[in-house]
């Protein structure tokens, strides 16, 4: 089985060096993108690679580089890595980050060539200390060797790449809200259109794409669509890094084609789930993704699969419930944390998040009522998509819609017996 | 006021935006490192740095939970409550280290040595329980194990 991303990562937890990378064919797809091919030629070829983003929204990531205008070369464009990983359950750009940077610098070289963009900044949330030194040390290297700044490769193109640490907050990880925060703004999210393509980092085009997303450009870049193709089980191309974590026996990262099905990725890599623990549901990628249950695992883990069977593929990193957990205290935890998390902008979501976190909380002490139902009901569709500035909120119901839909008789013990039935007090 | 060095720090970052304003959250982190958090003289002295107000630059430092606008200990624990590690039991963790220290959330011990924060996601969720000392990553916690880490932090 091909693991292009994962590759050279090591098991020492050291990262993989200049001239590491380089020994193992790094930057070969860069001087290729650099010296060789016209940007629209770069981004035709990401395009039928069918490479889908992996920040967790799945558009196509060439078909976004091509509504950027690179007909002006003195417009200054910008490219961004969204580092911000702050998904609860979600921990798969880390290990690119920490383990293999110039993958990332050699995606992000190649983009900048495919959309004319001089600058770039990797933005990274402020926990992953090892990270930031990782990423600084490897564009210390990259520099020096002449393959970020003036003339990369010897050619006339010029790129220059920053690293932004930031200082929290989860709304960062919205592509505008990132911009602003880059700008040195509060993170609140932009309307839109414009879309970043047209007007982003100081109003100029800029797109901002997930780390792990960069990361396939070189492999695409250097082997072509057919064989990117090639390596997914879908028609989504390439592999992915997928994640589990919760009472499994062996939570871990594993790079797998896509479309691997929930059923291989829990008891094939994780293990199933410890002794003494038992099944309930799973969130397939990250705290914002609706429930699955034992129904939905023959689901391939792939965008349009996952989306069949009622939620998203997300990060592509689960989160796993098993039956000594009380759902409603799982969902409070996630709503806390939305809650908590909402920039503050848009109403619906600033005072509806804290009023579903006060229910739900209300329900888990046991003094909830039938009527909440009604009232955490109602929330699902009012912090819906279409009522709020960004899709925070909207992320937010997923768990909880789907939580009313499968473990609802759950709820309603917690309301008849006046107690959560898991709290042995 | 500032310090030189501090007024250096925020003009070389300066330099990197093509607005002032833009190197905001970069002074805010250089007044911490230097003095543990970010009082409001020098929020006011960031503003007529950069050329905002002081309500701007207070708006950005108080939007950013990373950014303490009161004093902190001279070590500061975050402790992940989210859902991994919620299932994974933080709150034992957390139960055990606000016994040993006798303070909870968002409070700092007596002697300043400690301050105890929950935090997001760690992004350590295959090693859960998490949590963070300064820089420095701790998983696979269990109670047991926190009289050893805090030994490290003075």
């Amino acid at each position: 089985m091909e693991k292009p991303l994962t590759q050279n990562i090591k098991s020492d937890g050291s990262y993989c060096t200049l001239d590491e990378y380089r020994r193992n064919g790094g930057y070969e797809a860069a001087r290729k993108a650099v010296l060789e091919m016209e940007p629209q030629q770069i981004t035709q070829t990401v395009k039928d690679a069918n490479l889908l983003g992996r920040g967790g929204a799945g558009f196509n990531t060439g078909m976004k580089w091509s509504f950027v205008d690179i007909s002006d070369p003195n417009v200054q464009r910008y490219v961004i890595a969204n580092g911000d990983e702050m998904e609860p359950g979600t921990f798969k750009d880390r290990m690119l980050l920490e383990g293999d940077p110039h993958q990332l610098i050699e995606g992000m070289i190649i983009a900048a060539k495919a959309l004319q963009a001089t600058k770039g900044y990797i933005f990274v949330r402020w926990a992953y200390k090892k990270a930031h030194r990782v990423i600084q040390q490897a564009l210390d290297e990259a520099y020096q060797a002449g393959m970020l700044g003036n003339n990369i490769f010897g050619s006339n193109f010029s790129f220059e790449l920053h690293l932004h640490t930031s200082v929290g907050r989860y709304i960062c990880g919205e592509e505008t809200a990132l911009i602003n925060s880059l700008e040195g703004k509060r993170a609140n999210p932009r309307a839109k259109p414009p879309f970043p393509q047209i007007s982003g980092l100081f109003g100029k085009p800029t797109i901002v794409n997930n780390v792990e997303t960069y990361c396939n450009i070189p492999h695409i870049i250097k082997h072509g669509p057919v064989w990117y193709k090639s390596l997914s089980r879908s028609s989504e191309g390439g592999t992915k890094l997928y994640g589990v974590s919760g009472r499994v026996k062996n939570p871990g990262l594993w790079e797998l084609p896509l479309g691997v099905t929930i059923r291989e990725l829990l008891f094939d890599y994780a293990g199933g789930m410890q002794d003494g623990y038992k099944f309930r549901g799973l969130l397939p990628g990250g705290a914002s993704t609706d429930f699955l249950v034992e129904e939905h695992l023959d689901t391939p883990m792939d965008f349009a699969s996952v989306a069949k069977a009622g939620s998203r593929l997300g990060t592509g990193t689960m989160i796993v419930m098993d039956d000594q957990t009380c759902p409603v205290a799982f969902v409070h935890n996630l709503i806390r944390f939305f809650a908590n998390e909402s920039c503050g902008w848009c109403t619906p979501c600033r005072e509806g998040l804290p009023w579903v976190e006060k229910v739900l909380e209300k329900i888990e002490r046991g003094e909830g009522t039938e009527k909440d139902i009604d009232i955490l009901r109602f929330h699902t569709k009012y912090l819906g998509p279409g009522n709020t500035f960004c899709a925070l909120a909207p992320g937010a119901m997923e768990p909880l819609q789907s939580a009313l839909k499968y473990f609802i008789d759950d709820f309603y013990r917690h309301i008849h017996e006046k107690k959560c039935p898991w709290k042995h007090e | 006021m500032l310090t030189e060095h501090e007024i250096k720090e925020i003009e070389k970052e300066i330099a990197l935006y093509p607005v002032k304003s833009a190197a905001c959250i970069e002074a805010l982190k250089i007044v911490q490192q230097h003095r543990g958090w970010v009082p409001d003289e020098q929020i006011k002295d960031i503003a007529e740095l950069l050329d905002m107000s002081y309500e701007e630059v207070d708006g950005v430092a108080t939007f950013y939970n990373m950014i303490f606008r009161k004093p902190v200990g001279r070590n500061v624990i975050y402790v992940c409550n989210s859902v991994t590690c919620y299932m994974m039991g933080y709150e034992s963790i957390y139960q055990t280290l606000s016994k040993k220290l006798g303070i909870k959330w968002g409070e700092t011990t007596p002697d300043g040595r400690f301050t105890l924060l929950p935090n997001p996601c760690l992004g350590d969720c295959d090693h859960a329980p998490a949590m963070m000392v300064n820089h420095d990553h701790y998983n696979r916690l269990t109670p047991e194990k926190l009289d050893e880490i805090l030994e490290k932090y003075k």
